[in-house]
Formats: C-alpha cells, structure tokens, sequence
C-alpha cells in the first residue's frame, strides 16, 4: 500500500511522460505480481465499483473527528475534494500520535478488507473504514477514500501505462495492449499473463486496440491529393468491434466492455460472418437505410431491460468500416485499399444488420466540403478522411486518420451559477451553469467545465467571488453579467431538463466580453436548432 | 504613524513612514531593511517591559521568523496579546514561542481548518534533502519566502549536509543578516554570480515565487520545481500551480497550533485577523468563547509575510 501511494504520489507529482514511465516500471519491478495486478488494474483506469456513497464518506468522517457540517464546508471551499478533505480532517484530529503505515499490500487491501464489504450492512461498513483509518498514513486514508468511493483515477493515460508495462516487460506495447483487452482480470496469473514473454497467445474473445482518428485542424488540401484518401460519413453512434470466432460473437465497445448482451438484435448479423472475422465499425439506432438520432439509441442504452417495444423503436445495426481480421489472420498491417475490398465482399448480402460505411463521391476537396455541409441533414457527425495506403494503427497516432467534423452548434448565454471543480483546480470554480432567456427571465440550459484558459478561469474565479449573490453548498449564484459563446455536439428534446432540450458536450467557446447579457440567446432560438437534427428522420 | 510598535519585518506587518518603531531586539537589523537605514528603530529584549504612556508593552518570542514577536500591553489591569505570525513548530532560526496569558488575545489565524496540520518540521526537511539528492541530472529550484522560509530551509539542511547552495539575489541581504545573528546555515551562492552557460545538474536552488516564469529562470534549463509553504498540504493546490512537488512547511501556527495556543492564554476575548478568520470565530463562539474578527481579510496564500 505504502509502495502504490508512493507510485500515485510521483505520478501525481510530475508532469513529464517520461518520469512517469520510469515510475511505474520501477513499481513493476519491486511489487508482488499480486499488487502490480491492482496496479495495471488502476493505472488503465478501470475502477471498482463504488462501496460507499460520497455522501456516507463525509458523515463518517464528520462524525469520527467531531468536524460540524458547516466546518467540513469550509474545508470544501479550501481542498475540494472529498476523499483528501476526510483524510486530512482524520489526520489532523489525531495530532501527536500519527500512523506511520498499515503494514497492508495493496492487493490485501483489496481483496481482503475492501472487497468483502460489498455484503456488509452498513455498520459494518462503518466499523472497516474506522479501523482502516485508524491503522493507516494520511496518503494510506487519501487512496482508501478514492477506492471506496469508486473514485481512484490515476495521472497516466492508458497509452502510457501500457508502455511501462511493455517496457518492463521487454515486449511490444501492442502485444501488452492486446492482452489486458477483454475480460483481463488482476489476479497474479493476469499479471503473469500480461509479461509473459509467449505472444501466441489469443483470447477468442479479444478485440484489437482501436485506431483513432485525430481532428482534422487545417484545410484538408493540405493532405494533399484526394485520390490519396477514402471519404466516408463520420457516424454518430458506439464505436464498436465485433468479432466472431470459435463459433461465438463478441461485441466491444471502444472503452473495452463487453456489449453483446445489450445488442441481441445483431446476433444473427454477426452469426452470419464466417469464424476469424473481426470488423471495426460503428453501432447505430437504424431504420429504413438511414440512421437515427443518437438520442434513439441513448435512451435504449438506458434501459435496464430490452422489451420488444425498445427493439423494434431503435432497431440497430453495425456499420462496418474495416476489417482487421480474416480466416484468423491478423490484416491490420495491409493497407486500408486492400482490407477495403475484402471488407465489401464480406460484408455484402449477409444481413439487413450489417451496412457497408459507404464510401462518399466528392471528387474534389470543394466537391467533398459541399457534401460535409449536408452532415446534419444526414444525421452524421461530418467525414472521416482515411489514407488508402495506411495500415490500422493503434491508440491515436496523427497523421492516417482525420475527422473532419461538422462545425458544432453554437449559442450565446449568460453564466448563472459556479461552483469548485475537482482535480487539478479544485478552489477555482470552474463548473458552471449557463442559461438563456425564456420569456424575461433566464432559464439554465447547460453546465459547461471546460474551454476558458488558466488565466480566464482565475480572472472570473475572482469576480464569482466578489459577486455571489447566494450560496447552495458549494454552488455559488451569480450576478448575471457575463456572456460566453457555447459550443456543443448535438441537441435533444428532454423530460429531465427544466429547458425541455438537452445538449451534448457543451463547452465553453469564449468569455463574450462584448457582449451584454441581453444579447443573449432565447430559449426559442434554442429550440430551433432542434429541428435540423430531426427534420431528415421525422 | 508617530510611532509603530511591530511584531516582525514582513510586508504586511511593517512599512516604511513611521517616526519611531519599536521591535524586539533580535528583530531591528530586518527591520531596518525593510523600512530603511535611516529609520529610528528601537529594539527591546524578550521579556522587558517598557512604558508607553499609561500602558506597559513587552514583547515575547513567535517563532514565526527571526525577532519576531507577539506583543502584550498591560493597561489599568488589563492585559492584551498580539499574537502577530506565529507557529509552535521547532525552528532553529528564531526563538521558540512562548505561551502569554492574557485578557484578549488577538490571533492570527492563516490557517485556521482543522485541515491543516504540520507533520515534524525535521522530517519535511528531510523529504526536501531527498528531493534534491534525487534530482542529479536537473537542477533542483525551490520556491519559497524570501524572509524567514528561506533561512530556515538553508539551516535545516546544515543537519544534514555541507553542500553549498544557490540563491536567488532577492535572498541575500537578508541571509546575510540571518548570518550576522548567529544563525547556523548551509553557504550560499549568488545564482547571478555564476558563470554564464554552467550547469546547475544537481544543484539546489532557492528563489522566491515571484522568479517563477521569468527570464531568470532559462538558465536551469530543464527542472524540477518545488514549493515550500503550508498551502502545498492541499494536493489541489500543488496540481493547480504545477509544480513538481510540494513541501508543506508553514511558518503559521497549524489549527492545532491555534486551539493550544488559545487555551493557554486563557483568553476570555479572541480576535481573529487573517486567512481562515470567520471559520475560527464561528468554531470558537459554537464553544461559548467570545470572538470576533479583527483587522482585514487576507490573500489566499498566506505563506507570503
Ligand atoms: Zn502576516
Ligand atoms: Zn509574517
């Protein structure tokens, strides 16, 4: 445990990839194959499930320190973050006789202090997390709160832990990335599995890394010939593997879970593609030879169970872009013209629920522009702009593969609310809530955390503070004075939001400080952006 | 002012344009830095009273920085305490605090959460040590207070090493003066007294935060940062400002620090002043003490006097 805390606290502390990388292969190195299991399990950002509520976190540690809720506010407005603020407050009542360290592993404190206390009652929840402060340093209770709460995240990237883990283990990271794909689990044979120095390994189930696209940020004239480069309409959907071997399908969504339950209407699409296939592709909402909104598919993402009446509303389908594997044999180092042609005879006639990603015409870059600006009509994101001679990479390397995104919505509003974020600037309030104008009043329609730089987010920082009008907790309300361009992906209709729209990805564009607050937008203009998006599926 | 009685020579307890100021003893050399040579500057030893009209004014240790002071005035059977800056912490350039009864006592409270505690002073500088043997390849730069963290840092470390280490020029009059007093600390090398293109690969150096970001910086090229004050306790804090690591070493009293020392001066009347005041005042009169806030808020990082 005093091993992993020191790992998270240089990786906290540093903002170099290198020393990063150097960290977590000394760790590899030195830490029983049982706790470097946990370790890879955390460093690529998988969590467990949550044990306790923040909510319960915070009572208890009011409670086992005599801290009133109004002081634990104060030190809310100071640290910010709930896991660090019980851990101090713990290790500051205990002044004079500080624990030094549990004496725990980290695999130990899992497996036989955390784990079990998923059937535990309550109290018996209280009992373990009391003791296991008592026992432990504050770094020891800091990383204990994080696990209880589901919250322990990391400072690495998974790219970059899967190096350390390759690096360590003298093998190539894509064999490494390959294998903790899938249902890798953080036992000592898993760890012992992931260095192992065999590579004929293969997990029927596995899917490969996926290849990213970057966003396409100059003219594409500058990719130069067009002839070099494949179109094809940038879908708004799941980013999906499917893979079918040993006479079983399996479906992986990009973040590495397991989907097949959720999509039975695709079964018989993937049971029809031959044993040794593996397709990259897109999972959509789909009817009638065109896509659905996103919003059609979310909503059947949300239900617990999939009655008929859901299937047959969001009927989807898996739009197949590539082919990385075929009669078992691994094509992602073949160029993309060739897995192309395989991928169409493939894929051709098999199913109603397996589409072809098309190809889009446009002979020219303005030819091709004037097709984007049809995206929305077309219910897509924009084009996806691939080189024909690249092979299927792995994690985002620029370069091969460009989306070409549509350019995102875009409305003027008003900040209305603010409150600490978590993290790096958990004092700065950089959470915030914006509203637009809904008759004379100002209704909040999106709460938006990034897009204003450091210097931007101190300066407003420092006026929320001067011009609070009222505190809920640590949410502050604010004069309404300033304006900032919002910019987001998508917008729906919705029950759950006062507004009756909701927005996907809202960010914040710029601080409009030309701007007065009635030249905000209105709800109404708002709700005309709606009509767009759902004019082309009625 | 016709006269200014002052508990130390920091910024926000001492400026220049009074008649006659009276200070500890140990405390006129930087006080005399800070409001000018020609400043008529009395200094009085721990302990002495001396009298001021009707009232009797002594000044007694802080351990906050070198001379500093918490100042009692007794007046018509009445005793009140300025604590001034203080801590409770060991600090081997300065005299150790030294609990004052008292009627009022008026606190500092720069860090007044039950958040913050300072873990043995010995072993932060320890950590420190670490930090700075482990960087070979990089420069090491510490940012801290040019008065009084500064000096303590470089004393700690004499326990524990004899290397020499760089400073930044704003620290060197007033190391100097640290010198003069006695206090026993590592030798110091002008950072702008070096050769031009010389590598500082493994070298500590000390500068205040005010250097950060400035073209005084190129010259360590790639490096490792640090910041020493009790603000780095937040991991928050140490993400938000970047820097490599952090040290939390406080020359203010932590909230244990706070609570003891109010108990033992049996205070019936405490006044707040700085940093986490309102949270101090509300704790104390949810106790049934009578408190109240006095004098003005303070900047968020209060490592700055
Ligand atoms: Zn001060
Ligand atoms: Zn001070």
């Amino acid at each position: 445990m005093q091993r992993f805390a020191r790992l998270y606290e240089a990786l906290d502390a540093t903002t170099s990839t290198n020393q990063k990388v150097a960290a977590m292969q000394a760790y590899f190195a030195e830490a029983p194959p049982a706790d470097a299991a946990w370790a890879v399990f955390f460093l690529t950002g998988a969590r467990l499930k949550r044990l306790i509520a923040p909510r319960l976190l915070a009572v208890w540690g009011m409670e086992a320190t005599g801290t009133p809720d109004w002081m634990f506010g104060e030190s809310w407005s100071a640290a910010g973050d709930l896991a660090e603020i019980v851990a101090l407050l713990v290790d500051t009542q205990r002044a004079g006789a500080p624990a030094t360290s549990s004496g725990l592993s980290l695999s130990e404190l899992i497996e036989t202090r955390l784990l079990p206390l998923r059937e535990a009652d309550e109290e018996r929840k209280r009992e373990a997390v009391l003791s296991l402060w008592r026992s432990m340093s504050l770094r020891e209770i800091f990383l204990v709160n994080k696990l209880l709460t589901g919250e322990l995240r990391v400072g690495v990237s998974r790219t970059l832990a899967v190096r350390a883990l390759a690096q360590h283990a003298a093998l190539d990271p894509g064999v490494v990335a390959h294998r903790l794909m899938g249902s890798w689990q953080p036992t000592p044979q898993g760890f012992a599995q992931l260095v192992a120095g065999d590579v004929h390994d293969a997990d029927l189930s596995r899917p490969y890394p996926f290849f990213l696209a970057s966003p396409l940020e100059q003219p594409p004239a500058a990719l130069g010939d067009r002839a070099a480069w494949q179109a094809e309409w940038k879908w708004d959907g799941i980013r999906a593997q499917l893979v079918r071997r040993g006479g079983s399908a399996w479906l992986w969504s990009r973040g590495e879970e397991l989907i097949t339950d959720r999509f039975p209407d695709l079964r018989a699409a993937s049971e029809s593609l031959p044993d040794g296939t593996v397709l990259d592709g897109e999972v959509l909402a789909y009817a009638g030879g065109a896509p659905l909104p996103f919003s059609v598919l979310q909503r059947r993402i949300g239900r617990q169970k999939l009655t008929a009446g859901i299937l047959a509303d969001a009927p989807a389908a898996f739009i197949s872009y590539d082919v990385l594997e075929m009669d078992g044999r691994d094509l992602r180092a073949s160029p993309l013209v060739e897995r192309r042609a395989l991928l169409s005879q493939l894929v051709a006639g098999r199913s109603d629920r397996l589409v072809l990603s098309e190809e889009v015409a446009g002979e020219s870059w303005e030819a091709l522009a004037s097709l984007r600006s049809e995206a929305r009509q077309r219910g897509v994101e924009g084009l996806m702009l691939k080189r024909r001679d690249s092979p299927y990479r792995s994690g985002r390397p620029r370069g091969d593969w460009w989306k070409w995104k549509i350019d995102p919505y875009s409305i003027d509003a008003v900040l209305v609310y603010a409150q600490p974020g978590n993290g790096r600037r958990a004092n700065v309030l950089t959470d915030m809530t914006f509203a637009v104008w809904d008759g004379g009043e100002l209704l909040p329609v999106a709460k938006a955390y990034s897009g204003l730089t450091d210097e931007e987010l101190d300066r407003l920082d420092r006026w929320i503070r001067q011009h609070t009008l009222a505190r809920f907790g640590p949410v502050r309300q604010v004069e309404p004075l300033h304006v900032f361009e919002l910019h987001f992906e998508g917008i729906a209709e919705s029950t759950r939001h006062k507004s009756g729209v909701a927005v996907r990805f809202p960010r914040i564009a710029r601080w409009r400080t030309d701007k007065k607050p009635r030249d905000a937008d209105t709800l109404q203009s708002l709700r005309a952006l709606l009509r767009p998006a759902q004019a082309v599926h009625g | 002012m016709p006269l200014a009685v002052v508990t130390h020579a920091h910024a926000d307890h001492a400026v220049p344009g009074s008649a006659r100021y009276l200070c500890a003893a140990p405390s006129v050399s930087l006080l005399r830095h800070r409001v000018g040579p020609d400043a008529a500057i009395e200094g009085v030893p721990y302990g002495e009273p001396r009298s001021l009209g009707e009232a009797r004014v002594s000044f007694h240790p802080a351990g906050h920085v070198l001379g500093s002071a918490q100042v009692r005035v007794e007046r018509g059977g009445e005793v009140w305490l300025v604590t001034g800056d203080y801590k409770r912490e060991p600090d081997p350039t300065c005299a150790p605090f030294e609990p004052v009864r008292c009627d009022v006592l008026v606190t500092e409270a720069s860090y007044a959460l039950p958040i913050f505690r300072w873990d043995d002073p010995r072993e932060v500088l320890r950590d420190v040590h670490r930090w700075w043997q482990g960087n070979s390849r990089r420069a090491s730069v510490l940012f801290c207070y040019v008065l009084g963290k500064a000096q303590r840092i470089l004393a700690g470390l004499s326990e524990l090493t004899d290397r020499p280490v760089y400073v930044h020029g704003a620290l060197e009059p007033i190391t100097g003066i640290y010198r003069e007093a006695g206090v026993r600390m590592l030798p110091t090398l002008p950072v702008a007294e070096t050769a031009k293109g010389r590598s500082f690969a493994g070298e500590l150096v000390l500068a205040p935060i005010t250097a950060r970001g400035s073209p005084w910086m190129r010259r360590f090229g790639d490096h490792e940062s640090a910041f020493a004050s009790g603000s780095m306790r937040i991991r928050g804090q140490r993400r938000r400002r970047s820097f490599d690591r952090g040290f939390a070493l406080s020359d203010h009293a932590d909230w244990p620090g706070i609570l003891r020392t109010i108990e033992q001066s049996s205070a019936r009347r405490v006044l707040a002043t700085h940093g986490y005041r309102e949270a101090l005042v509300h704790w104390l009169r949810d106790r049934g003490t009578d408190a109240d806030l006095v004098g003005l808020a303070h900047p968020t990082d209060p490592e700055g006097d």
